[in-house]
């Protein structure tokens, strides 16, 4: 019997991704022992023609990271969707939009105008722009075009499983590819990490206080972290009350809050929401004036709530009342 | 552009307590108020998950109105205060995505003040007919749908 296909694919992503995939260390010649690798553009020399060449369903699951922003982005999950059996949403970028979601605050036309004209780097006194068709003596030229906005794997085409984190624990990639090979896959749509918050597995879950109060927030550069007590005790900022776990508390170890990488448990759909509730909740301010005064120490609500899924997100991309980006 | 027609929808979410009562007596005092407010009884308003104000916002809502007892009155000792905060960072939020913090409002009514929901509800309705409809772009498909119904049943209020 010839073994499982399997693909890799990036879309909008910075890479580090696949660098999970390195990560797997030896256990990677495990993975290439029980399957076969049909397609990674990052690490293997093969084709998007190779993969049309295939029969649909062809390849047994696929990986994809990386949000979706551009028309090549669209056609290759299209593409993958079709030759796959499973997709698997892989990573904070491809499950929840993740940082490159963002730009979701910004129209097309903003983020061209200040990357091609207006940012203090840039000499293009043309103001020439990408194009998607230029002719030169030798033909036609094409780029894919750029989306109005950055869309999650599944906005664009149906996905069977997440695995969230920026980058995604190694052990959660393990468990997926052993859950593909052993054919005990939960419900389609399940994400394959734990259903706790963070907090569960924290370890300095021990200094959290009955009752948080937090007089106001610090930024870490601001105080010295002590390395064994709550950060939220100590005024941080960290999104482990309403962040999934599975991560092994990777940044609190590094005596870091948790941003938010995993997105939410299971039954919250607005992990910034969530996130923003818990936080508020635990503020200590009892009236309006000193509830401001808490507020203005986190200066970027959506920066730091939404950091990894705002087009996830109910709301999905900034409101422009006239549509042009003016507003 | 101001429309003279526009009729705002706005939801808003009372708690049992103080200004769900109050509205009652609003309305057996048969105290006449703008009628574009959809009420949601919540045993607190500390019981506002965030969520259900973007899920309005997203459903088609041009305003949120929140009202729970005042500071001190609440039912269960602090939901009011846990909501004061939320809603102000609420607040903040929204105005980064580019809807205006006006057509979210938290206003504390004591049962006694039908008089109060009935002139909040009309300087509300008012205000929001000033900021015109809201009408957010449709999130891209397929998801949109189904993570409406998906924060319905998870929270139980389908």
């Amino acid at each position: 019997m010839s073994k499982p296909k399997v693909g890799f694919y990036w879309c909008a992503s910075c890479g580090g991704c696949e660098e999970v995939v390195v990560d797997l260390a030896e256990a990677v010649l495990d993975v290439v022992a029980a399957v076969d690798i049909v397609f990674w553009p990052c690490a293997m020399d093969f084709k998007r023609e190779d993969v049309e060449a295939m029969a649909d369903g062809e390849i047994a699951v696929c990986f994809v990271n990386g949000a979706i922003r551009t028309s090549e982005q669209r056609e290759m999950a299209e593409l993958m969707r079709r030759k796959s059996q499973l997709i698997i949403a892989f990573g904070a970028c491809s499950y929840t939009g993740g940082i490159p979601g963002l730009a979701n605050q910004f129209t097309k036309e903003q983020i061209l105008r200040y990357v091609y004209q207006g940012s203090p780097s840039t000499v293009n006194p043309k103001g020439t722009r990408p194009q998607t068709e230029t002719n030169v003596t030798e033909g036609t030229l094409t780029l894919p075009s750029l989306d109005e906005s950055v869309k999650t794997l599944d906005q664009t085409v149906p996905v069977d499983y997440y695995i969230p984190g920026c980058a995604p624990p190694v052990k959660l990639l393990v468990g997926a590819v052993m859950a593909v090979l052993e054919g005990k896959l939960p419900p389609k749509g399940t994400v394959l990490a734990p259903n706790k918050a963070l907090c569960d597995q924290c370890p300095r879950i021990d200094s959290k206080p009955q009752d948080l109060s937090i007089e106001s927030f610090h930024r870490p550069h601001e105080i010295m972290i002590d390395p064994d007590t709550c950060l939220l005790a100590q005024g941080l900022l960290c999104l482990g009350p309403a962040t999934r776990s599975g991560c092994d508390a990777a940044c609190i170890n590094g005596n870091m809050p948790c941003t938010g990488c995993l997105g939410p448990v299971d039954g919250v759909h607005d992990h910034g929401a969530a996130a923003l509730s818990a936080t508020a909740s635990l503020g200590a301010a009892m009236d309006e004036r000193a509830t401001v005064k808490l507020m203005d120490g986190i200066p970027d609500p959506v920066g730091t709530f939404y950091r990894y899924g705002l087009p996830a997100s109910l709301l999905h991309k900034r409101h422009f009342t006239n549509g042009n980006g003016a507003g | 552009m101001f429309d003279p027609n526009f009729e705002p929808r706005i939801v808003a979410f009372f708690c049992n307590w103080c200004t769900y009562t109050a509205s009652d007596l609003a309305g057996t005092s048969r105290m006449t108020y703008a009628p574009n407010t959809r009420v949601i009884r919540l045993m607190c308003s500390g019981r506002l998950n965030p969520q259900f104000v973007l899920a309005a916002f997203r459903q088609g809502a041009d305003g949120v109105l929140i009202g729970g007892c005042h500071p001190g009155d609440c039912h269960y000792q602090e939901g009011n205060y846990k909501t004061m905060r939320r809603v102000e960072l609420l607040k903040r939020m929204v105005e980064q995505m580019g809807i205006e913090p006006q057509r979210l409002r938290l206003e504390w009514i004591a049962a006694s003040e039908g008089d109060k929901v009935q002139r909040v509800t009309n300087e509300m309705v008012e205000q929001i007919k000033q900021l015109g409809p809201l009408n957010l772009d449709a999130i891209p498909q397929p998801e949109a749908g189904e993570q409406l119904e998906a924060v319905a049943a998870a929270e139980g209020v389908a």
